[in-house]
């Protein structure tokens, strides 16, 4: 038998094996597939000292030559077998596919359209840039100087380096981070634990167009290594639970990525019309396997609050397990039994507690946890809660459960609190406004647009330009 | 002349060391159990079980007979307990250990740390700790024997030595209380310390704590700052821990001697040929003054087989304290005896379970 690929650290350089390792195995069979060298911390810490050497190279390169670069990635990233280590390991973009979802139990079908997700990211990162900075020339990332819209502007780094601590829930999320590179500021990457192929494609990729490897790092590692990430770069991405993210909750260098609590807002002027509006309702929470956090875990009707969950849960009930290879397959198998076993025994206390039903359940056979080809799922699932404070109301699991709740349009804001992204079903004026103006919503959808929608050039889980440039007063005598 | 508790020649096979150290054990038992020069403790404990510890206790084996050593002891039992009567005239240090919460445990001691770093000075090398060189030492002082056990360690090699103090209870607390900021204070406090010292005197050798001396590394070059030997004392030294340490804090070029010691045992000598094996460190006790044994943790009484990991117990056999089988709150693989230690080693030692603490990242 072939010994297992050995997955590096990446250190802005040449791979590094690390003797602490763990592996990463097929959730299905426990085979495993890969041996992951763990950084320890001290080697974050060490590396970063470089960062403001490494930032400089990459910010000497021309703007054009690294949007170019983007976009010549993206043929190795979708079609090219791309190195795992330095020692002749190789993966191709069916191998890569067939071991993330080996991994982390999503289906090739949601692993393919994720990677198209990235791919799309590359090649329009012009259009993503003109996003985020609201349309400045791009000339001025090379020189820090320039004018948009007749006013002189000019941009400070905030960072040497960007850390990204990444989850293991899915690949699309490597597209938060992407657009660094092109904004000339080098990464340093954490992988989930159960996904390094994702950015470590990303990153092979990048380099097969001519990226330089001292313009990213590649840590897998342990808590500690990825405390040093948050704490050496200065700024970070950091995606996790709310335990995980709570240390760092008001650290203005820590973009937090915790649960999206994303809503879908039906308004009194279409609540009679919520037939018209299943299809939008559908795809907020099931698109992508319900693993996103733009995916709706709630709806907020004024009225017809059990006809909505009612059809809704005939809907989703029909999505029944699929086998990782069907190209039908939308649901993702939990890489992690126990994780299937705590959401579904949350679910259940919650309803043992009252005041919520389980609508869903009486539309499928059996229970809402399944097994099948080895691997557990958990079956879409829709409650109705009776009160908007219900605690299963506003929660999210990673599967397709949403929340139906009543609530009186004038009590919406006050009702849903933090939300990344709202639908707005409406043209109520009023509620519209009270939506438009709540620093609670991050994305605002107007109008019968999926929450699991994305639009490129709309900066969404924070603005990246923004985070990793500061605006300065600029004043130029002519000439200079 | 030579004392057979206070030294004794290396054997030089397994079946010498187990002969010389149920030797040694007969001379301590008989030493600690005799009307004359007895530990009142022991001495008590035999006449409540009804045991003749010199006729019962012939080897190693045979100390099953005494109850295991339980720590609590060393925080209720005053210490006039464990004066051997043949030192009842000789005041006595007292040695703390834990303490971070409650009542510490308390060792008393008189010579013993001298005759443990006395033998330990001759396996150093003089190029990496020169004699004459000054030391640093940046860790616990206060009431540990180790800050005394330090000092007279660079003494005996005719080096003055400088000190930094860390409060590893304060330490604790903080990290348990999740002031991580204050924790972070608090060392950056020492640190500036150390290198206040590293940039006004000169000093060849160290002695520090892993994550003390990673956290230097930070700050400065250690070869440059003139330091050419480390020695190094601490659980947290995985393979790829210490390997970071050789090759990138230490740069190569500083000689790194790891110890695994406390203030119950005295302190244990590592295999030198840790690089060529993976950084994986074996450590081998003092014996016969010190045993160290890797047993099964649901069954303290049986060893675990050589290369699996078990829970450490210590049993410590000098004039100045017997300590029979105490568990240790340390793991660490059972090592097979080498030619220079023809004993059972100790290798990773690390925290007790300290595995299972590992963190288990969220679902997302």
């Amino acid at each position: 038998m072939p010994s297992l690929p050995h997955i590096p650290v990446l250190r802005h350089g040449p791979a590094y094996e690390s003797l602490d390792t763990v592996e990463v195995r097929d959730h299905r069979t426990g085979t495993p597939l890969a041996v992951v060298s763990q950084a320890n911390a001290g080697i974050v810490r060490r590396d970063l000292r470089k960062a403001g050497a490494r930032a400089a190279s990459l910010r000497a390169r021309p703007i054009d030559e690294l949007l170019d670069l983007c976009a010549r990635a993206v043929e190795p990233f979708l079609e090219g077998t791309l190195p795992l280590n330095d020692a002749g390991d190789e993966q191709s973009a069916d191998q890569y596919v067939r071991a993330l979802s080996a991994t982390s139990g999503m289906p090739h079908a949601l692993v393919r359209a994720n990677m198209e997700k990235i791919a799309t990211v590359l090649r329009d990162m012009p259009a993503i840039l003109r996003g985020l900075t609201r349309g400045l020339d791009p000339a001025v990332l090379d020189t820090g100087v320039g004018v948009q819209n007749g006013v002189p502007v000019s941009y400070a780094d905030a960072a040497d380096a960007l850390g990204v601590v990444l989850p293991s829930n899915s690949p699309g999320v490597n597209s938060i981070w992407l657009p660094a590179l092109a904004l000339k500021t080098p990464v340093v990457l954490k992988p989930g634990r159960e996904e390094p192929w994702t950015p470590l494609r990303i990153l092979r990729a990048l380099e097969a167009a001519g990226l330089p490897r001292e313009a990213f790092g590649f840590y897998p590692t342990t808590h500690d290594g990825a405390a040093a990430i948050l704490e050496g770069c200065g700024r970070s991405q950091l995606f996790g639970d709310a335990r995980t993210t709570a240390p760092y909750a008001g650290n203005p260098a820590v973009e937090i990525h915790g649960p999206g609590r994303s809503k879908v807002v039906l308004g009194p002027d279409e609540a009679d019309r919520w037939e018209t509006h299943l299809d939008v309702l559908v795809a907020s929470v099931a698109r992508n396997g319900g693993r996103s956090c733009i995916n709706a875990s709630t709806i907020v009707v004024p009225a017809h609050g059990d006809a909505v969950a009612e059809a809704l849960a005939a809907r989703l009930a029909a999505i029944e397990p699929r086998p990782a290879d069907d190209p039908e397959a939308t649901l993702c198998a939990f890489a992690n039994p126990s994780v299937a076993e705590w959401i579904d025994g949350t679910i259940a206390a919650g309803l043992a507690a009252g005041g919520a039903v389980d609508v869903t359940a009486r539309h499928r056979d059996g229970d809402r946890s399944v097994t099948l080809d080895g691997s557990t799922y958990l079956r879409p699932t829709v409650v109705r809660c009776e009160r908007p404070d219900h605690e299963l109301a506003n929660t999210e699991f990673l599967f397709p459960y949403v929340a139906v709740v009543e609530v009186p349009s004038d009590h919406v804001v006050a009702a849903i609190g933090p939300s990344l992204v709202v639908t707005a079903i409406t043209r109520d004026p009023a509620l519209r406004q009270a939506l438009i103006r709540s620093p609670h919503v991050e994305r605002l959808n107007l109008g019968p647009i999926p929450t699991s929608h994305v639009d490129w050039d709309q900066p969404h889980e924070g603005n990246l330009f923004e985070f990793l440039r500061v605006r300065r007063a600029v004043a130029r005598d002519e000439g200079w | 002349m030579s004392d057979p508790i206070e030294s004794a020649p290396r054997p030089a096979s397994p079946e010498e060391a187990a002969e010389q150290l149920d030797a040694h054990v007969r001379a301590t038992v008989a030493w600690h159990f005799s009307a004359e020069t007895g530990t009142p403790f022991w001495i008590d404990r035999a006449r409540d079980l009804g045991l003749d510890a010199v006729e019962e206790i012939t080897t190693f084996a045979d100390l099953a007979r005494l109850p295991r050593f339980d720590g609590e002891w060393l925080r209720s039992e005053p210490h006039a307990r464990f004066v051997p009567r043949a030192f009842a005239d000789r005041p006595y240090t007292i040695f703390e250990t834990g303490g971070t919460t409650g009542m510490p445990k308390q060792r008393i001691g008189w010579d013993d740390y001298k005759i443990d770093y006395a033998a330990f000075s001759s396996t150093l090398d003089d190029d990496a700790f020169p004699p004459g060189g000054a030391w640093l030492m940046i860790g616990p002082t206060g009431p540990r024997r180790l800050r005394l056990a330090i000092e007279f360690l660079a003494n005996h090699r005719g080096s003055p030595c400088y000190f930094v103090d860390l409060d590893p209870r304060w330490v604790k607390r903080l990290i348990r209380e999740r002031q991580f900021d204050q924790a972070k204070a608090y060392m950056e406090h020492v640190l500036d310390q150390a290198e206040q010292i590293l940039k006004h005197r000169e000093v060849t050798a160290l002695f520090t704590t892993p994550k003390l001396l990673e956290a230097l590394g930070e700050r400065l070059s250690i070869p440059e700052a003139g330091i050419r030997g480390v020695f190094c004392g601490g659980t947290e030294m995985a393979p790829q821990n210490v390997r970071f340490l050789c090759e990138e804090v230490l740069e190569g070029e500083v000689t790194f001697v790891p110890t695994y010691g406390n203030t119950l045992m005295g302190l244990a000598e590592h295999e030198k040929d840790f690089a060529s094996n993976g950084y994986s460190i074996t450590y081998h006790a003092p014996q016969p003054r010190a045993v160290v044994r890797v047993v099964r943790p649901d069954d303290p009484d049986v060893l675990v087989d050589h290369d699996e990991w078990g829970r450490v117990e210590l049993t410590t056999l000098t004039r100045e304290l017997l300590l029979p089988r105490f568990l240790e709150r340390d793991e660490a693989i059972r090592r097979r005896p080498t030619a220079t230690h023809p004993w059972d080693g100790a290798g990773e030692v690390r925290p007790f379970r300290a595995n299972e603490e590992r963190i288990v990242e969220g679902v997302y």
